[in-house]
């Protein structure tokens, strides 16, 4: 991953493993292992927010977000 | 979840209950992403519910809520409004609970035209008593008490709102978001009664009963179904019979209840006539 590269971060204990971030992803970013999304292109990620704005649980934040 | 929308939350009460795949909580979201940009008053924001799956999200938000009673939300909700017109009363409601149980409190909110904004949860099924048909059931689907597939006619939740009266009608879904944020965020801003009715996915119920697999392949199913109103607008009616119409359908500006019972007051008091 370059310094250009869009910051995801997935919290696991918030996942439901329902899947819709891996199959609505315009940019194929995230890979399934077991349900769970893993982010697997990176570089690929536009910030375009899809994948956060359509979790039902919270668990992702994409970009510009002050991850601890 | 962001930092600057975890205020809106009640922490300690998260994860929230619902399946894996459900709508509700992107809806919920919306909301909140709505409310953010905003930047409504927190404490100046009445969320109130009635009951099933979808009641449950003011439990999550940390607001001004009230868990109401089966379809009483908006009854609550113009009792608050009545009392306290300041405040911007938000109903989430699901679809049973707003267009059956609640189908007549639903009709005179909107004939009042009072500042309400209504995000109905529409997944078409009663997700908590574990899928019943609802009257937004989609005819010939199939729920637990319809196992040879519906045969009602369901709702048009939007033109019923539009002839009852609502001044501001629009429908999204939970596959387009931002757009369903954007819609969100005119019907907050709009003085009168708002509807938004949200096209939801209910992958445990309405899914396994109409064997639709996965929330993914649902969710694919919206994408697929939905067309904007103005695409509609110029397709002959037996085309849409298969489809999700998404979009503003109506807006108008319109005396507020609330406003004009405030006349009444001042009239009855002694003040000025037709004022």
């Amino acid at each position: 991953m370059d310094e250009k590269s869009i910051r995801i971060s997935i919290d696991e204990k918030a996942c439901k493993k329902c899947g819709l971030c891996i199959a609505f992803c315009p940019m194929k970013v995230y890979v399934s292992e077991g349900g769970k999304p893993i982010i697997v292109n990176q570089n690929a990620c536009t910030n375009c927010k899809l994948c956060e704005l359509r979790c039902p649980d919270y668990a992702i934040i994409v970009g510009g977000e002050d991850v601890e | 979840m962001r930092k600057e929308l975890e205020k809106y939350f009640r922490k300690d009460k998260l994860p929230h209950i619902w399946c894996p795949g459900c709508g509700h909580g992107i809806i919920t979201g919306a909301v909140i992403r709505a409310i953010d940009n905003l930047k409504l008053e927190q404490n100046k924001i009445c969320i109130v519910s009635g009951i099933g799956c979808s009641s449950r999200a003011p439990g999550y938000l940390n607001f001004n809520t009230l868990h109401t009673t089966h379809g009483r939300a908006l009854a609550f909700a113009t009792g608050i409004k009545m009392a306290n017109p300041e405040l911007k009363i938000i109903v989430l409601t699901g679809d049973g609970d707003c267009s059956a149980i609640g189908g007549n409190h639903f009709i005179h909110a909107a004939r009042r035209n009072i500042d309400i904004t209504t995000v109905v949860f529409n997944n078409s099924i009663y997700g908590m008593t574990s899928g019943q048909y609802s009257p937004m059931t989609p005819k010939g689907a199939f729920a637990t008490t319809a196992p040879y597939g519906n045969i009602d006619r369901n709702f048009d939740l939007c033109k019923l709102a539009q002839a009852a009266g609502a001044t501001y009608v629009a429908r999204g879904t939970v596959y387009h978001v931002p757009q369903l944020i954007k819609l969100m965020e005119k019907a907050l801003k709009h003085k009168g009664f708002s509807l938004i009715d949200v096209v939801d996915i209910c992958p445990t119920y309405f899914g396994r009963r109409n064997k639709m697999g996965s929330p993914v392949v649902m969710m694919e199913k919206i994408r697929e179904m939905s067309i904007t109103a103005r695409t509609a607008a110029k397709l002959p009616p037996e085309e849409l019979s298969e489809k999700i119409v998404i979009g503003e359908f109506y807006e108008e500006q319109a005396p507020e209840y609330t406003e004009e019972y405030a006349k009444v007051m001042k009239k009855a008091q002694g003040g000025k006539l037709n004022e």
